[in-house]
C-alpha cells in the first residue's frame, strides 16, 4: 500500500445513505413483483407436544385463500439432515419447518396460510383451528445446572476451551485475595428494526428469485437449493439492503423456506413477512449462567482464574459460542481452568448475536476483575495493566498486534479517570450517587475466503461486485473507498454492489470479518484490473510506462504513473479508449495467508469507561458518560467505524440496564414478545459517548491491516456499567439487567 | 384481524345510534390502542364508528371557572394548550410522561381513558386471561407480573390501568361527560374506572353505547405546587412501574389541601381520600410525606415479580410530595421529569 491515501481511513459519508433516506433502497418485503400472493405464518401456542389435526377446510372456503400448508400436506422435500444444514449451522439436526407433527418449541411455525391479499391471509391464519396434544416441557435453564454437558459438535468457529494450565485449584486456595461468584444474564432477541421477510418471485421458466433478509445470500441459496432440489442457476437470492441483522440473519430464517415452498407449489410469487411477535420465535442470545473464581498474589498479579459457563440449547441442535476462552487470554495468568457446558431445554436453538460468547463472557470476567481489584485494594485500570497479557497463553503465540495498553491509557485520560475516588459511594451530585467503572474485552480478527469482480467501462466508471452484505454497518462505503483507493479513481466514479448470488461468492456477513475478507478481495481484484490496465497502457503509442513493472507504477487521480517520476503518466480513461474495448474486467478471490497468520494470535481489544448517576432513593440509573477506546487494526472509515462503536455502546447499556426476554415457564413462552415490553434504550437513555481509535499497524492479519469493528465495541460495556453502579452505590449486581428494584 | 366495516359520524347522536345499530361495534378516535388490539386479535369488532369528524376537539373555559377538554382533542394539543400549561401543569406533565410524541399526536383525550391494560397475558391470546376471556383464569397470578398491580387486586385479575394522563385527572377531580342511548350524564373521575373484582373484563362504568364527549376540570388546578413523577424501565416510551400525581395547596409550609394519585399500581388510578385528609394541616416535611406514603400503601401486596413496587411506591410518593413542595428540580429530577 502506498503511503498516501486518498480514501482509506477518511470519514466518507455512507454511499448508500441517499438511497436509504429517500426510500429508494428496497428491503425484502418491498419488492412488489407482479401477481404476488401473501403468506402468513401460524405459530404454535404450546411449547411441546404434537399436532393432532389441522382443520384447513373452513379456512380454504374463505374468498381469496389459496392454500393452507402444514406438515399434513407439505410437498415431499429433501430427506437428509445435511440438506437442511446451512453454512453456520451448529451441530445436530436442523429444524425443518412443517416437516412433522412434533412441536419442539413455543411459537414454532406450524402452518402457512396463503391468500390473494395480506389482509385475507392474516384473517384466515387467525381463525385456523389446530388441535394439539400437549406434553410437559422444560424451559428453565436454572433447573438444569446439574444436566450440563460438553458439546460434542460445535459450529464452525467454535473452539472448545483450552485444557487447564498450572494448578488453578491449589493456587486459588493459596491466593492472598479471592473472589467466587455467579453471574447471570437472561435471554436476548436480536430484534433488528426490519422484520424477517422473503418475497419469492416465481419466473415463467420455473426458476425463482428470492428477495430475502439475510446476512448471507450464498448460504440461503445453498439451503433452498438442497431442500427444494434446485440448481444454483434456478435459485437466485438477493439482499441489497438490510434493516439490521446483529446475527439474526446469519442462518436462513423460516420466512425463506415458507415463501420458496409456497411459490414452487403454487407456481406463483409469494411473500412471507414475520410479525414482531414472531421475531421472538427463533435464534437468540442464550440465557447464561457463569461462575468465576479469581485469586491474586500480594503484588496484585493474578494467582488463579477459573471461569465456567452453562447456557441453553435446543433439543435438536448444539448451539455453541466461545464464552470462556477469552478469560484465558485477556490477562496473564499461569493457573487457569475454563469450563463450558450446554443444557437442553424446549426452546429454539440460540443463535449468534453481536459478539456471541465474548459479550457474555466479558460480563462475568470483567465484573469479577473489578471485584478482585476492589478486594486487593487496586485501581481497576492499574490491576489490568499489572496483569497485561503480552502473549496469548491459550495458544502460546504472540499477538499479531495488540495496543490494549494504549486503550487503557488513552481511554482513562479522555475520561478523566485519575480524578476517581476509589471508595464506593464517595462521589455524589445532590441526591444522585455518581459511579465510575471500567472494563474491556477481546475479539477475533479473522479473515475468510471471499471473491470480487471489477469492471471498468469506457466512461471511466468502475463497478465492483461481491455477494457480501451490508447490515447497516458500512460495507458499501468501505468497499467503495478501497476500490477508489487502489485504482486511483475519484470515489464518485466507483460503484460497489453486493447481496446477490449472481455476484462472486462471499462469506456470511458476520464475525467482524467482512472488512478483512471482502476488503482484501476488492483490493486484489482492483490490483488485477490495474495489471490489465498497465498492460493496455504499455501498448499505447509513446507510452511512458512501457518498461514499468506493476510495482513501479501507482494509480492516483485517474492516472497510472511512475512512482519515482509521477510526471510520467497516462490517463486511465485514455487507456481504455486506446484499447478499443468498451470495458476491462477482472475477477479474483482473496484467501487468508494461513502460513503467515498461523504463527500469531490475531485479536482486537477495547477498554470502556462509564459514568453512571443513580438516584439514591429510587434506584434509577442513567449512563451519563462513556468513553470506548478500541484497538482494531487499521480503521478504514472513521465515521462508519465510530457509528458501529456508538451502536455497540448503546447495546451494552441496553444489556446492562433493560434488555431481557422473559419466559413464563408455565407456558414455556416468552411473554414480552414486542418492542413495547422488550426494552431497548430510547434516545433519552443515551448521553455522551466518546469513541477513541487506537490504530494498530498489522501486516499479519491481512494485507489491509484491518481487524473488523462490528463486535469489539460491545465488549465490557455491560460489565463497566455494573462496575460503575457498584462504585456509585456499593451494591454489586451480578444478574443483568440491573433493573431499578435491584438497587432498592 | 377480523374483517370489519367502518363509518364516520358527524354528530354525537349519529355516532351513538350507529354504534347501537351494530353488533360488536366500537368507537375509534386516534386508534393508538384499538388498532394494536385488533391486530393481536384481542379485540374483534365487526364495525368501527369513526369519531374524528365530531366537533369535540376544542379546549375552552367552562362557566364554572374550570376548563373543558374536548374528548377528541389530542393528548399533545391538550398538554401544550396554554390554559392547561398555565392552570393545570400537573396534567401537562402527566400527559407528556406518557407514550411518545408520535402517539400523543394521534391519541385523543377520550381514548386515553379507554385504553386497556398492557398486561402481557391480556395481549397474548394463547394464554388464559379473565379480562380478555372471562372465566379462563389469570395467568399473571403466579406468572411474570413485573408490571402488575399491588393495590385493589382480586383473585381474577391483577392488571393495571396504564394511563399517565388519568392519574393526573384523578388527582385533579375531573368529571367525565358522556352521551349515550339514554341521554347525557357526568361521571366523577374516581368512579369512571373500576377495580377488577370478579368482572375484570369491565374496565369502567360506562353503560353500553355511551360515548365520552369531554372532560371538565374544576377551577382549582394546583398550579403552584404539583408533581407528576413516573418511574419506569427506560426514560421514555415505557409504562409506569409506579407513578405519582401529587398536588398541594400550601400556606407557608403547612398543607391546606393535598391530592395524591398513584399509577401503575392498580386497575384504576389509585386515590385514598383518607390519606389526603390526614395530610391537611400537616407541615410539608419528609416525615409527613413518609407517613402519608405508608398509609397510602396499607394493604398493598406483591405477586412475586412486582413485590418491589410496594417500597418503590412509598419512596416515589415521598419524592413527588417533596418535588411538589419545593418546585425546583434537583440533579436527579432533571432525568426523572425530563418527559422526552
Amino acid at each position: 500500500m502506498s503511503q498516501y491515501t486518498n480514501y482509506i481511513g477518511k470519514p466518507t459519508n455512507r454511499v448508500d445513505g441517499p438511497a436509504k433516506v429517500t426510500g429508494a433502497a428496497k428491503y425484502a418485503a418491498e419488492f412488489n413483483v407482479p401477481n404476488l400472493a401473501y403468506g402468513v405464518v401460524v405459530s404454535s401456542p404450546i411449547a411441546k407436544g404434537r399436532i393432532v389435526k389441522v382443520y384447513s377446510k373452513p379456512v380454504l372456503k374463505i374468498a381469496g385463500v389459496l392454500a393452507v400448508f402444514s406438515h399434513e400436506n407439505v410437498p415431499n422435500l429433501a430427506w437428509f439432515d445435511r440438506n437442511y444444514k446451512d453454512d453456520v449451522a451448529p451441530g445436530g439436526s436442523p429444524f425443518r419447518p412443517l416437516h412433522e407433527d412434533k412441536i419442539m418449541f413455543n411459537q414454532q411455525p406450524i402452518a402457512l396460510v396463503v391468500a390473494e391479499t395480506f389482509e385475507v391471509a392474516r384473517y384466515a391464519a387467525s381463525i385456523l383451528e389446530i388441535e394439539y396434544e400437549e406434553e410437559d416441557h422444560e424451559t428453565d435453564i436454572e433447573l438444569k445446572r446439574a444436566e450440563g454437558f460438553m458439546p460434542g459438535r460445535g459450529k464452525s468457529g467454535w473452539m472448545p476451551p483450552p485444557p487447564p494450565r498450572g494448578k488453578p485449584d491449589k493456587e486459588w486456595k493459596k491466593a492472598a485475595h479471592r473472589i467466587e461468584h455467579e453471574y447471570i444474564h437472561g435471554t436476548q432477541h436480536h430484534n433488528p428494526m426490519e422484520l424477517f421477510a422473503t418475497t419469492t418471485e416465481y419466473h415463467p421458466d420455473g426458476t425463482i428469485t428470492a428477495y430475502d433478509k439475510t446476512q448471507g445470500v450464498y448460504n440461503c441459496q445453498q439451503y433452498i437449493s438442497k431442500i427444494f432440489g434446485l440448481s444454483k442457476s434456478e435459485a437466485r437470492v438477493v439482499t441489497q439492503y438490510m434493516g439490521g441483522g446483529f446475527g439474526s440473519g446469519l442462518r436462513p430464517q423460516y420466512s425463506l423456506f415458507m415463501s420458496v415452498m409456497a411459490a414452487l407449489e403454487l407456481k406463483r410469487s409469494v411473500r412471507v413477512s414475520l410479525t414482531r411477535q414472531q421475531m421472538f420465535s427463533f435464534g437468540h442470545r442464550p440465557y447464561t449462567l457463569q461462575y468465576m473464581k479469581l485469586g491474586t498474589n500480594p503484588d496484585g498479579t493474578l494467582a488463579a482464574l477459573q471461569h465456567h459457563a452453562l447456557h441453553e440449547t435446543s433439543r435438536f441442535e448444539e448451539y455453541t459460542e466461545n464464552v470462556v476462552n477469552w478469560s484465558g487470554m485477556l490477562y496473564q495468568c499461569d493457573n487457569v481452568k475454563l469450563g463450558y457446558q450446554l443444557a437442553e431445554i424446549d426452546v429454539f436453538t440460540p443463535q449468534d448475536m453481536r459478539a456471541p460468547g465474548a459479550a457474555t463472557g466479558s460480563i462475568a470476567l470483567e465484573i469479577a476483575m473489578d471485584e478482585m481489584a476492589f478486594e486487593a485494594g487496586l485501581d481497576p485500570v492499574d490491576f489490568r495493566i499489572r496483569n497485561y497479557a503480552e502473549t496469548d497463553q491459550n495458544m502460546s503465540k504472540p499477538f499479531s498486534s495488540k495496543r490494549l495498553r494504549d486503550c487503557y491509557h488513552q481511554g482513562a485520560s479522555k475520561f478523566g479517570w485519575d480524578r476517581r475516588n476509589p471508595r464506593p459511594r464517595s462521589m455524589r451530585e445532590g441526591n444522585m450517587l455518581v459511579g465510575w467503572g471500567m472494563a474491556g474485552g477481546v475479539w477475533d480478527a479473522s479473515q475468510k475466503k471471499a471473491a470480487a469482480k471489477a469492471s471498468l467501462s469506457g466512461d471511466g466508471k468502475l463497478l465492483v461486485t461481491s455477494a457480501t452484505g451490508d447490515i447497516g454497518t458500512g460495507t458499501y462505503t468501505i468497499m467503495t473507498q478501497i476500490a477508489a483507493e487502489y485504482l486511483g479513481l475519484p470515489i464518485e466514479a466507483v460503484t460497489f454492489k453486493l447481496g446477490d448470488t449472481d455476484m462472486p461468492e462471499a462469506p456470511v456477513e458476520g464475525g467482524s470479518w467482512t472488512a478483512a475478507s471482502v476488503g482484501t478481495a476488492v483490493k486484489n481484484v482492483c490490483e488485477e484490473l490495474g495489471k490489465k490496465l498497465l498492460k493496455q497502457a504499455q501498448k499505447m503509442k509513446g507510452s511512458p510506462l512501457k518498461k514499468a513493472t506493476f510495482d513501479e507504477v501507482e494509480f492516483v487521480n485517474g492516472q497510472i504513473r511512475l512512482r519515482l517520476d509521477p510526471n510520467q503518466a497516462v490517463v486511465i480513461r485514455d487507456v481504455l479508449q486506446a484499447s478499443g474495448k468498451d470495458k476491462l474486467e477482472a475477477e479474483t478471490s482473496a484467501t487468508p495467508n494461513l502460513l503467515k497468520q498461523s504463527t500469531h494470535s490475531m485479536h482486537s481489544h477495547n477498554a470502556v469507561f462509564v459514568e453512571v448517576k443513580v438516584d439514591e432513593d429510587l434506584g434509577t440509573i442513567h449512563v451519563t458518560r462513556v468513553v470506548n477506546a478500541v484497538a482494531a487494526g487499521r480503521i478504514l472509515n472513521t465515521k462508519t467505524a465510530r457509528s458501529q462503536v456508538l451502536g455497540s455502546v448503546v447495546w451494552g447499556i441496553s444489556m446492562a440496564l433493560m434488555e431481557e426476554t422473559v419466559m413464563d415457564h408455565k407456558f414455556g413462552r416468552y411473554m414480552n414478545h414486542n418492542l413495547s415490553e422488550y426494552h431497548i434504550p430510547v434516545n433519552a437513555d443515551i448521553h455522551d459517548i466518546q469513541v477513541v481509535f487506537v490504530e494498530e499497524e498489522d501486516e499479519i492479519v491481512n494485507p489491509l491491516g484491518v481487524k473488523g469493528i462490528g463486535e469489539v465495541g460491545l465488549l465490557g460495556v455491560a460489565a463497566a456499567v455494573s462496575n460503575a453502579v457498584f462504585h456509585a452505590t456499593g451494591k454489586r449486581v451480578r444478574s443483568l439487567p440491573i433493573y431499578l428494584d435491584k438497587l432498592l | 384481524m377480523n374483517p370489519f366495516t367502518y363509518s364516520h359520524a358527524t354528530a354525537v347522536d349519529d355516532a351513538v345510534r350507529d354504534k347501537a345499530s351494530h353488533h360488536d361495534a366500537a368507537y375509534i378516535g386516534g386508534g393508538t390502542n384499538l388498532l394494536d388490539l385488533m391486530k393481536e386479535n384481542v379485540e374483534r369488532p365487526t364495525h368501527l364508528v369513526g369519531l374524528n369528524r365530531l366537533p369535540l376537539a376544542t379546549i375552552k373555559n367552562n362557566p364554572e371557572g374550570g376548563l373543558r377538554l374536548g374528548a377528541l382533542a389530542t393528548n399533545a394539543d391538550t398538554a401544550w394548550h396554554p390554559e392547561v400549561e398555565k392552570r393545570y401543569p400537573l396534567l401537562s406533565q402527566a400527559i407528556l410522561a406518557g407514550a411518545s410524541p408520535q402517539l400523543r399526536n394521534m391519541a385523543t383525550n377520550g381514548g386515553n381513558l379507554m385504553q386497556r391494560t398492557r398486561c402481557y397475558y391480556f395481549y397474548d391470546t394463547t394464554t388464559p386471561c379473565n379480562k380478555r376471556e372471562p372465566g379462563s383464569g389469570c395467568s399473571a397470578i403466579g406468572g411474570y407480573n413485573r408490571i402488575h398491580a399491588i393495590l385493589g387486586t382480586s383473585q381474577s385479575c391483577i392488571a393495571t390501568h396504564p394511563s399517565d394522563m388519568c392519574i393526573a385527572l384523578a388527582a385533579l377531580e375531573a368529571v367525565v361527560r358522556v352521551s349515550g342511548p339514554n341521554g347525557d350524564r357526568t361521571i366523577d373521575f374516581t368512579d369512571f374506572h373500576r377495580l377488577p373484582g370478579n368482572a375484570p373484563h369491565i374496565d369502567n362504568t360506562l353503560r353500553p353505547g355511551e360515548l365520552i364527549t369531554g372532560l371538565d376540570l374544576p377551577a382549582k388546578g394546583f398550579e403552584k405546587n404539583y408533581s407528576y413523577l413516573k418511574l419506569r424501565d427506560r426514560t421514555s416510551y415505557a409504562f409506569a412501574l409506579v407513578s405519582v400525581a401529587a398536588a398541594l395547596d400550601l400556606e407557608g409550609n403547612t398543607i391546606k389541601e393535598a391530592r395524591l394519585a398513584l399509577g401503575g399500581v392498580a386497575h384504576k388510578p389509585w386515590r385514598d381520600t383518607d390519606v389526603e385528609d390526614a395530610l391537611k394541616g400537616q407541615p410539608a416535611t419528609a416525615d409527613t410525606f413518609r407517613k402519608a406514603a405508608t398509609q397510602m400503601l396499607q394493604g398493598a401486596r406483591g405477586f412475586g415479580s412486582n413485590d418491589f413496587k410496594v417500597e418503590l411506591a412509598k419512596r416515589a410518593i415521598v419524592r413527588a410530595l417533596k418535588q411538589a413542595t419545593e418546585m425546583k428540580q434537583g440533579p436527579s429530577d432533571v432525568f426523572l421529569n425530563s418527559n422526552p
